[in-house]
């Protein structure tokens, strides 16, 4: 009974937030919508049982990835009004994107896997049954080569988008601080003696 | 009476009884963790000020000892200023986005091995999720307050802490690797048996930027560029008065006695007496071991100067990630072949 309870609390907060997310006009305030979406979502993963994904939920995502989302959408300085012209002019291309997307949900959702009566309630797992141990040994053992395959993707990206960014400009200064620590006294400083008043 | 008592508690329903029964628990925790960090800000006046050869607050009480009330009921008897062109609901809305995972993070912590409010298996990855998400409350802060040190203070803030987020998340990496589990009591037992069985000795790099890294999280002194007085004036809570400030400052210090007890936990045994023949583990172990490391806290607050920001990016990428990526390494091939201090 609670369970339901907490789920349609939480369901219909991640329903509201994620559809503030894209209404919202101050962009700010819709980052920070998608924040709060991540972490009711990451709730009902909790009510499933599934602590590990939840938790990571809140780790990745809302504790670092959005970080730098609100980060960069908070340096930007966006032009609200010009953001709303041509709304009329988008609006066929918006349609026509939001028809697809329609008729591909209405595929997964009229499926047979997605059915409300499935059958067999999942047991519940006793208190000493450990999620993460279980995902790690899955993914370990069985899907070791996709798992290192992703791994591998992900370092590509990562060395792909600092090259891509990283530019050397002429202008640019920088500090070494090797250079900094080793820098003696007598390479800086010069003690000049001088007589305490002038004596004509 | 007692009998009405009782009666009055089985007329409850079972939800109200567990919400009743949960609430009492959390305030014994959280009631000595207020006072202990009300006594944690005069502790740290008077420490720095015999450092800097000064006696600290000396007039309210024997020896200052009410000072801690004194600010605390300044603080609650001040307006709350609300500038004109910030963002009112954020801007009321931050310091409890600050304060509530920080207590939220004290649920896990066991005291003892029996004594916890809840032993849930992931324990830690609880923990760094809870301490990850309070940097919301830093970066809303600066961006409602619509104040150019304010969001000067936040960026700041947001930069270091993803920087430092992931040397720590490595560095608690290792301590699962040798504790074998998620849950807090079960790494604090695995250490069972005298100073030897600690984990300080086999993860002695992973320790220091756990501690490094625990100061930068916290916005700590040499770290404190996000509210860096002499660059930003106070940095992200800059706009903020009276009991606003207030709880910024709760969370600040709750967040430091947190990560003074996680390094008692996780690398020194927590609760386990250093030499289980002479004396018997108790709670109090846990307690002056964490007391031991809040006090090192106040100390680099009084030694070191700020860091400058290139200098902490730096350190963060480039030292203390690299440390824990190796040494881990290190760590995964002594566990494998069974090499002595790691099993």
């Amino acid at each position: 009974m609670i369970e339901t309870v907490i789920f349609y609390v939480f369901a219909i907060a991640t329903v509201v937030s994620a559809c503030a997310v894209v209404t919202v006009k101050n962009p700010v305030h819709a980052v920070l919508f998608l924040v709060l979406t991540f972490f009711t979502s990451a709730i009902i993963w909790m009510t499933l049982e599934a602590e590990f994904l939840a938790i990571s939920l809140v780790l990745v995502y809302v504790g670092a990835v959005m970080v730098l989302f609100i980060f960069v959408v908070m340096m930007l300085d966006i032009n609200i009004a010009r953001m709303r012209e041509g709304f009329v002019r988008y609006l066929p291309l918006g349609l026509a994107v939001a028809f697809i997307m329609l008729l591909l949900m209405l595929n997964v959702v009229t499926s047979d896997v997605f059915v409300f009566d499935t059958g067999v309630e999942p047991v519940p797992k006793a208190a000493e049954y450990s999620n993460t141990k279980a995902l790690g040994g899955v993914l370990y053992t069985d899907y070791v080569f996709a798992f290192e395959i992703a791994a591998v993707i992900l370092l590509v990206a990562i060395i792909a988008a600092i090259s891509l960014t990283m530019r050397k400009r002429p202008q640019t200064k920088y500090q070494s601080p090797s250079a900094q620590i080793k820098v003696r006294k007598s390479d800086r400083l010069r003690v000049v003696k001088m007589p305490s008043s002038e004596e004509q | 009476m007692t009998d009405f008592l009782i009666s009055i508690w089985e007329w409850l329903h079972e939800y109200v009884q567990y919400t009743i029964y949960s609430g009492v628990k959390a305030l014994i925790i959280l009631l000595p963790l207020f006072i202990v960090v009300a006594y944690y800000t005069y502790a740290e006046r008077k420490v720095i000020g015999y450092m800097q050869i000064r006696k600290g607050p000396n007039r309210v009480g024997p020896k200052g000892l009410f000072q801690p009330f004194a600010d605390m009921f300044k603080l609650m008897f001040k307006e709350i200023i609300i500038p004109t062109n910030s963002n009112r609901y954020l801007f009321i809305i931050a310091p409890v986005i600050t304060f509530a995972p920080a207590m939220a993070a004290w649920a896990v912590i066991p005291f003892t091995d029996t004594l916890v409010f809840s032993d849930i298996n992931a324990g830690l990855l609880y923990i760094l999720a809870m301490t990850s998400v309070g940097v919301y409350g830093v970066i809303i802060a600066g961006w409602a307050s619509n104040s150019k040190y304010a969001l000067l203070g936040a960026m700041r803030s947001a930069a270091q802490i993803v920087a430092y987020e992931i040397a720590m998340g490595f560095a608690l990496v290792g301590v699962l690797m040798v504790g074998g589990s998620l849950n807090l009591g079960e790494i604090v037992g695995k250490q069972a048996g005298g100073w030897g069985e600690w984990f300080v000795i086999p993860l002695l790099p992973l320790f220091f930027v756990y501690l490094i890294s625990g100061v930068a999280e916290t916005n700590r002194a040499p770290f404190d560029v996000a509210e860096g007085e002499s660059e930003i004036v106070a940095g992200f809570h800059v706009e903020y008065s009276g009991m606003t400030f207030a709880v910024f400052f709760l969370a600040e210090y709750a967040n430091m006695i947190l990560i003074a007890m996680l390094c008692s936990l996780l690398f020194f045994g927590g609760w386990m007496s250093p030499w289980p023949d002479l004396l018997a583990d108790s709670i109090g172990w846990l307690f002056a071991k964490t007391a031991f490391f809040m006090l090192l806290f106040l100390w680099f607050r009084a030694t070191f100067p700020r860091y400058r920001y290139d200098q902490i990016m730096r350190l963060g990428w480039k030292v203390l990630l690299p440390v824990t990526i190796l040494w881990i390494a290190v760590e995964g091939v002594a566990i494998y072949f069974d090499v002595g201090l790691f099993v």
